[in-house]
């Protein structure tokens, strides 16, 4: 815990994310194996539909990540991640509508469809550069991380905090989807983007396009995980704990508390932008739907469901929520909410930590790793 | 203060001359040296023409009845209330009054309250380590490394508070009385000049009271330690220098038995009691 290394290596050391990064990564060969060598037809075969299906819920538990980290580690909770995961999403989409060119219904070289069907004559100056890829993929960190910036800057200078920060985030993500329904917005209102061709260079429909976005998926959030933990695991990790547990005593020890939470909210709401990129090339399509404030408040119950301040159990929880919901919607699509609501209640009952607290032995610190030995420790107190 | 007042004083270094953090001066003896401070609040004089020099090192007990002003004289000399009149000095160079309230912190003034409030979720090592004096921004705090060095002083104060055998358990686990400890360490850690302690045995039992009275006795002579309590038998048992305070001066000054012999002090505080 305490140790000498770089903050940069510490993660690696632990127990915990080498054992997460090892079934991360086990479980996505596995997957590719099982499409690429198995038979189509044979009873262990995945398909490319459930690779994508996969791919989706990846992207769901890096944002159950990044929640957790604002909300598990610095007591923020955020019921309006949506919005930074729309974000990602939209600054994706667009670069995709732009990959599209002349292929649209209307065969307009310069403008989306959408904009063909309003009678835009031009690309708007804030659609401009998202025909380039590294723009656009730099774009997905940005959008997002400016505005919980902004956000976050107005909040935590006021010393906003608790139920009335989350009541703020809930209407921020509410406001932006009423705004991205309009058409003058220029995304393409109700119905978003969608339609998209290629990405990259590379065919959307083909099954190795869809693997390569499901490997990359995974690849982002072991990447997303690895910083999560490297925050967590350093000393800004530990003033974060004391701002959620004692915000007046932390600030009284000289930190500067609401730089602490803007940085963690920044970093947390860059890690949704690029899962929301990510979900964006899978799915097919992003629409201000995505901004809604239900979709927000899912997130927590995922992160609720797998133990708040594990990371881990951000992960497990969204893999397990999504997949009962895929069931669910299949058998019986009115009962999902119901569903939902009972784990939740259930959960909050009998597992107050979650999941994740159901594998103490992952979350225990490992005792006096590198500092001195136990027997000194008594010396001194005898 | 305004460059042209500064210009004009022929008293003293002009203060944008001398270094902001320079030591504190104790060369004369005193750490912190009061004189004819008042302070009062509509009308009401919590604080009447009082008198109080602490020398370096010193073990002071502060005692008196309530609203004898003993909280707002630790708000005066921690910049939280500033006085109408009088002068405060901390050693014999740094004008108190004329410091905002982090900037006493750093120069070396801990204050404790009396409700303990630790880091419960995080261990009592890490109470520590989070309470160093160290670069406290943002980035700095991110990739921040445990020297050697750190260690060394959180083990030493480790040591002080007796917390040593439970440094890698829980805050929220310890006790009332361990909780005090670990925050009188949280102030050691910034290692302080002058230590003031606002009722260190509220709610304590035989037991944890003789271990602070151990604790305070020892921090005396590398800081200076300015105990308010109201638990007579705890002051008898730590105090070399008893001050009682009344209506906002003070009474008596000396050893307990002078003082517990006082007529004045018998009539206005331990006649209550006894």
């Amino acid at each position: 815990m305490q140790s000498s290394q770089s903050f940069l290596a510490r993660p690696f050391t632990e127990r915990s994310t080498q054992l997460f990064l090892g079934i991360l990564f086990a479980a996505m060969a596995v997957v590719t194996v099982l499409h690429l060598a198995v038979p189509e037809g044979s009873a262990l075969y995945v398909s490319a539909y459930t690779i994508t299906l996969l791919g989706k819920y990846l992207c769901y538990a890096l944002l159950a990540v990044a929640v957790d980290l604002v909300w598990g580690y610095l007591g923020i909770l955020s019921l309006g991640h949506g919005a930074f995961f729309a974000l990602g999403g939209y600054a994706m989409g667009m670069y995709l509508m732009r990959q599209i060119g002349d292929r649209g219904v209307y065969g307009n070289p310069d403008l989306p469809d959408f904009m063909v069907f309003l009678n835009w004559q031009e690309l708007p100056w804030y659609w401009q550069g998202f025909d380039m890829a590294w723009f656009a993929f730099i774009m997905v960190l940005l959008a997002p991380g400016i505005l919980a910036l902004v956000f976050g800057f107005l909040a935590f200078r006021s010393r906003v905090t608790g139920v009335y920060l989350s009541i703020i985030t809930q209407a921020l993500t509410f406001a932006l989807m009423l705004a991205f329904f309009r058409n003058e917005m220029g995304f393409g209102g109700n119905n978003g983007l969608t339609d998209f061709k290629d990405i990259l260079g590379f065919d959307l429909r083909t099954d190795a396009t869809r693997m390569g976005l499901f490997l990359a998926t995974g690849v982002a959030l072991a990447i997303g995980y690895v910083i999560c933990r490297i925050i967590v695991t350093s000393k800004l990790g530990r003033v974060s704990v004391a701002c959620r547990d004692a915000e007046a005593r932390t600030r009284f020890l000289g930190y500067r508390v609401e730089r602490v939470q803007l940085f963690v909210f920044a970093v947390s709401a860059m890690l949704a932008g690029v899962a929301g990129a990510l979900y964006v090339p899978q799915v097919g399509i992003i629409n201000p739907s995505e901004f809604s404030p239900l979709f927000s408040i899912e997130i927590v119950v995922w992160v609720a469901l797998g133990g708040r301040a594990t990371l881990y159990g951000a992960v497990i929880g969204a893999l397990l929520v999504n997949y009962a919901k895929t069931v669910f919607t299949g058998v019986m699509p009115d009962a999902w909410l119901f569903a939902l609501g009972a784990l939740f209640v259930l959960v909050t009952v009998f597992l107050p930590k979650g999941i994740a607290g159901l594998l103490p032995s992952l979350k225990k610190k490992p005792q006096d790793d590198d500092s001195t030995p136990p027997s000194t420790a008594k010396e001194v107190t005898a | 203060m305004s460059i042209m007042t500064e210009l004009g004083r022929r008293d003293r270094v002009f203060d944008f001359l001398t270094p902001t953090q320079s030591p504190v001066d104790v060369r004369h003896g005193p750490i912190l040296y009061m004189e004819d401070v008042s302070v009062s609040f509509d009308g009401f004089k919590a604080i009447n023409n009082l008198n109080l020099t602490i020398d370096d090192g010193e073990l002071r007990c502060i005692i008196g009845p309530n609203g004898a002003g003993k909280t707002t004289m630790m708000d005066i000399i921690t910049g939280k209330t500033r006085p109408n009149t009088g002068s405060v000095w901390f050693g014999s160079r740094h004008n108190l009054l004329a410091m905002s309230e982090p900037d006493i912190a750093t120069l070396g003034i801990g204050r404790k309250f009396q409700k303990p409030t630790v880091f419960e979720a995080l261990t009592v090592f890490e109470n520590l380590e989070l309470a160093m004096a160290a670069d406290k921004r943002v980035f700095p705090t991110l990739t921040a490394r445990m020297t050697g060095e750190t260690r060394d002083r959180i083990d030493e104060v480790l040591t002080m508070i007796g917390l040593t055998a439970l440094r890698h358990r829980d805050a929220g686990i310890l006790s009332h009385g361990q909780k005090q400890w670990l925050e009188i360490g949280m102030l050691l850690m910034q290692k302080p000049r002058l230590l003031l302690v606002d009722e260190p045995v509220a709610g304590m039992t035989e037991q944890e009271m003789e271990r602070t009275a151990e604790l305070l006795t020892s921090l005396a002579g590398k800081q200076s330690v300015v105990v308010v309590e109201h638990d007579m038998g705890f002051v008898r048992s730590i105090a070399r220098k008893v001050t009682v305070l009344h209506q906002g001066s003070v009474l008596a000054e000396g050893t307990m038995d002078q003082v517990s012999n006082d007529r004045k002090v018998i009539e206005v505080y331990l006649g209550e009691g006894a």
